[in-house]
This record gives structure tokens, C-alpha cells and sequence, in this order.
């Protein structure tokens, strides 16, 4: 019987976890070990943050769909990896685990494997710009919508300042924390339904809305813009995504850093060296992401992290990190398989991979500091490499240890991806979006580096009922109910 | 339209942008057209996440 770990149960995780105890059957062990009680369908959190939707309508406990599917659910979070074995498990593989629930919370534990899925996800670095967050995101001065939590208490912040905007003027300001942060596109939902409730609340006219991104042109989303044909044009998503904020009366400062938060101030610094200081009664910043610190340890005790991890604690794999400058980039560069450089029985899937370079040109200020987009990881594309992970596990454990790795590199990868403008059944609009493929190929698609066959984007009511039924379509697959395999990622 | 004409100020950021017409913005949420559009990029949808797995 072999032993299939899985650190880590969000998207990309619950997906090679769920796909392996499938393919695996009852000879098998699949097990999951996340910190976390309750899955997250976190596209769904900004509507959490506007009060459109509750934290039970984007969560389920975790632990009844396990023990339906014959998953071993371990509620702890992974602190180190022996890849090499070691302590009283001779060369057997083995990783640390702490947990945080099941009435053991605290208790340490060393679980073998045969094959491990790094799914970690971020750690949500709120501490690499001061006065951002806290440790737990919900900060003092500034909220989150990264989960459930955090999108909970970002409604209950907003809702003081509608209700103090029926007398007074009040600043939103919403957009990244940091000059390094992924995920532009939650923070564009979340604006965007921000501005959407405030006009049904009435307190429209009072509210000064602000976006402040690390974008160095608005539509870049970390994976440098796209273009799409529209009217006989192949025409920028700066375009459309200018012309959107223009449109809803939202103010952007792009190519800025979040140096510093104060109470109701948030200090910046932009490409060209400006610096400057914009007010605010709300703000919600992303922050940036990093790995979540987990330790890689050889079996004579030495500490090998550093050639597991890249610095950023993010787990290296069959990627080419020794590209260079942006002008050396190929799309070649990005990991194919997922599998470690140290250990080959050892995959990082989602977030928890260490990207061979950003997808935005990397830029700086005079000063030197980094202001540009990290590339994004999630959603379908992080489901499908999560899958296509567990493929290659289950073919070497069913078929023998030499069978073929199947691939999934995201320079060859779409994405569909719906981001909302506003939650409304006949008055909703979201931006639904294809992008073919995710990383640009600039050698198979000279100028653009994407194919407009496939990329194409359009914003309407259309989009958010896909939004709607997509958030019920994942949570139903998720739960595993009948028909499940049927949903693609 | 004349509700965002209003906001645009001569050279300012937004002095640049496109900016919908009242045709536009009305066709974002007229239910008869957006069930085409719904069916137009589901098909859309579909044929790139196929060509992704």
C-alpha cells in the first residue's frame, strides 16, 4: 500500500487529493493535511466583503467530505519535509506535522510517504509593508478579503463607513499593499462591488473612491495585460480596464508601492520616484504573498531549504530558474511536471510552486524598489496542475515507478476566469475573460505572445450569472456530490 | 452617458479613456440579449478549458 500526502487543502490541493483517492481506490492512502476546518470557494470572498454573501455560503467542514471520499484528514499544519528520511524511519521519507484541531491541537507527529503534494498555498505576508494587516489579516488599519475571515470583518468595516457616509464624505481606498503583490484581480472585484453596493445603499455620491496598485498599467492582472478584437482591433485590456474605471468615477494610482500604513493614511512610492500620502477611512490592500516556511531537512540533519525552497519560500521545481533578464524570458521556462528538484517523489502544485520569473516586466523605482506584479497561481489553472499532479502520482504507483509524467505547463494552458463589477440577478455585470495561454509565448505569438482566437473578454450581466453558477458548480464539485469528475477545474 | 461625461475633467487621467455609450451600457443588462451573450461565452469558455487539459 502506498501513501499519497497532501500538505495543503485549498483549490489546487482538494483537486490532487480528491482526483487520487479516486484513482487510487481503497489499496491506497491519501492523506490531507491542512491547518484549516473548512474549505474556502475564495473567488466567492468579495461578496462576503460586500455583505452579498456569508461566510457558511463560501466554507464547508472539510472533515464529512473526507471521510465520504476515504481520505485521511489531518487537521495540522506541515513544518518540516524529510525528503531523505532519517530519525527512526531509516530511508523512509517522512514529514513534521503540528496540529491545529481534532482535540490534538499542539501534538507533533511524523507521517511517511511515498509520494507528497506540497499544496501550501501562501502565507499571507501582511509584515512586509509596516501598519498593513496583522498576523491574522485583520488589521487595524486596513482589511482583507483573502478569506472568509478576513472578508467577514472587511463587511463589517465597510458598513461603518456607508453608514457614515449618509452624512459625511468618506475615502475607500482599495488595490495592493505592498509593491510585489499577486492578485490584482480580487482586489478590481472587490472595488468594483464596493461601488455597486454603495449606490444601492445611496451613499454613492459621499464615497471617494481610490485604486492603488503595483500594476505598472491598469489591466495587467500579473500576467502583463492581454489583448483581445474588438472592432476590428486587437485592443488592450488597459483599454477596457480604464475605460471601466472611468466609467464607475474610480480614481487609480498605478506603478506604486504601499510603503506604510498609518490609521487613514497609506504612504506610497511609484515608479517615476513619486512619493506621496493618500487618506482614507476604508482601505482594503491585498498583501503580498509568500511560502509558508516550511523546513527541508537531509537525513544527516543538515538543513537543505535553501535547495528545496527558492528564497521566497516558495518549493523549486522543473522550471528554468536561471533565465535572467526579462529579454532571456521564454515561455520553456515554466515547470511542465511540478516535481522537485531534490526529491522525485515530491510535486509542489498551486501557489506552492516557485515560479522561474514574474509574468509583468519586472520594474523598479529610482530608489530601487521593486514595484511590479508576481505572477498568479490560482484558480483553473491551479486546479488543473493539481490534477494533472495526482495523474502522474497514481500512473507511478499503479503503473511502476518509471511510468510518464503528465504535464501541465501554463505557457500552454488557458484560463477562463469571470471577475465581478456588482452582484445583482438582472443588474449584476462581471468581466468574463479567456486568456490563451497564461504565460505570454512571444515565440509562438510574435508582439501579443497570446492566441486572439482564444483570448477574448466582454463585461455583462452574461458574465455574472457564469460567476454565480460557477460559484455553486465548484462548491457542489467540491463536496464531492455525484457527477463531480464531470466539473471541469 | 452624461453622468460620466460629467466626471471626465480636460486632461486628467480619465480624459483618455474610452467610455461606454448609453446604447453600450444598457446592452450589459438587457436580460433578452445578455441569454445570447450567456451562450456565446459559455461556448467560448468551453473551448478553452478544453484545449487546457
Amino acid at each position: 500500500m502506498a501513501r499519497v500526502i497532501v500538505m495543503g487543502g485549498g483549490v489546487s490541493g482538494h483537486t490532487a487529493a480528491t482526483f487520487a483517492k479516486k484513482w487510487l481506490g481503497k489499496n491506497h492512502e491519501v492523506v490531507v493535511v491542512t491547518p484549516n476546518a473548512r474549505w474556502n470557494w475564495i473567488p466567492s470572498n468579495i461578496w462576503v466583503g460586500v455583505g452579498e454573501m456569508t461566510k457558511d455560503d463560501v466554507t464547508f467542514e472539510l472533515a464529512p467530505v473526507y471521510h465520504k471520499a476515504g481520505i485521511d484528514y489531518r487537521q495540522a499544519k506541515a513544518l518540516g519535509i524529510h525528503p531523505e528520511g532519517g530519525s527512526t524511519h531509516g530511508d523512509k521519507p517522512y514529514i513534521v506535522i503540528e496540529y491545529t484541531g481534532q482535540g490534538k491541537e499542539g501534538q507533533k507527529e511524523e507521517l511517511t510517504y511515498d509520494y507528497l503534494i506540497n499544496a501550501t498555498g501562501p502565507k499571507l505576508n501582511f509584515a512586509a509593508t509596516p501598519g498593513l494587516g496583522d498576523a491574522n489579516g485583520l488589521g487595524e488599519f486596513t482589511v482583507s478579503v483573502c478569506t472568509a475571515d478576513h472578508a467577514e470583518h472587511a463587511n463589517h468595516e465597510l458598513q461603518k463607513v456607508f453608514e457614515k457616509a449618509k452624512h459625511s464624505k468618506q475615502t475607500v481606498l482599495i488595490g495592493t499593499g505592498h509593491g510585489m503583490c499577486t492578485c490584482q484581480g480580487a482586489a478590481f472585484e472587490y472595488i468594483f462591488n464596493v461601488e455597486h453596493e454603495a449606490k444601492k445603499a445611496g451613499v454613492r455620491d459621499n464615497l471617494d473612491i481610490k485604486w492603488i496598485s503595483n500594476e505598472s498599467f491598469l489591466g495587467d492582472f500579473g500576467i502583463g495585460g492581454l489583448h483581445m478584437k474588438r472592432g476590428g482591433y486587437a485592443a488592450s485590456s488597459r483599454l477596457f480596464a480604464e475605460s471601466l474605471f472611468s466609467e464607475r468615477g474610480v480614481n487609480w494610482t498605478i506603478g506604486a508601492a504601499v510603503t506604510q500604513v498609518e490609521k487613514g493614511k497609506a504612504h506610497y512610492e511609484q515608479l517615476d520616484g513619486t512619493t506621496g500620502v493618500i487618506d482614507f477611512d476604508f482601505a482594503m490592500l491585498i498583501p503580498p504573498f509568500a511560502g509558508v516556511g516550511l523546513k527541508a531537512i537531509a537525513k544527516d540533519g543538515t538543513d537543505i531549504t535553501d535547495q528545496m525552497f527558492a528564497p521566497n519560500g516558495f518549493m523549486k521545481v522543473d522550471a528554468n530558474y536561471a533565465a535572467g533578464a526579462y529579454e532571456n524570458w521564454k515561455a520553456s521556462d515554466w515547470p511542465k511536471t511540478y516535481q522537485s528538484t531534490v526529491a522525485d517523489n515530491v510535486f509542489a502544485v498551486g501557489i506552492a510552486f516557485a515560479p522561474p520569473h514574474p509574468i509583468s516586466k519586472p520594474m523598479k523605482s529610482p530608489s530601487g524598489r521593486d514595484i511590479f506584479p508576481t505572477p498568479p497561481r490560482t484558480g483553473m489553472p491551479s486546479g488543473i496542475i493539481g490534477k494533472t499532479v495526482a495523474h502522474s502520482i497514481c500512473d507511478k504507483i499503479l503503473k511502476g515507478k518509471n511510468a510518464h509524467l503528465h504535464e501541465a505547463s501554463m505557457a500552454h494552458m488557458g484560463a477562463a476566469c469571470v471577475a465581478s463589477a456588482g452582484k445583482g440577478l438582472t443588474n449584476g455585470t462581471a468581466a468574463a475573460l479567456t486568456v490563451y495561454p497564461v504565460v505570454p509565448d512571444f515565440e509562438t505569438y510574435p508582439g501579443l505572445g497570446r492566441d486572439l482566437d482564444y483570448t477574448f473578454g466582454e463585461i455583462g450581466l452574461a458574465g455574472h450569472w457564469i460567476k454565480h453558477i460557477l460559484h455553486h458548480m465548484f462548491l457542489y464539485k467540491a463536496k464531492l456530490n455525484p457527477g463531480w469528475t464531470l466539473i471541469p477545474e | 452617458m452624461k453622468e460620466i461625461e460629467k466626471r471626465i475633467k480636460p486632461y486628467d487621467a480619465n480624459f483618455t479613456t474610452m467610455v461606454p455609450t448609453a446604447f453600450v451600457k444598457a446592452m450589459r443588462t438587457c436580460v433578452l440579449w445578455q441569454i445570447i451573450r450567456f451562450i456565446v461565452i459559455n461556448i467560448k469558455m468551453l473551448v478553452v478549458v478544453r484545449k487546457s487539459h
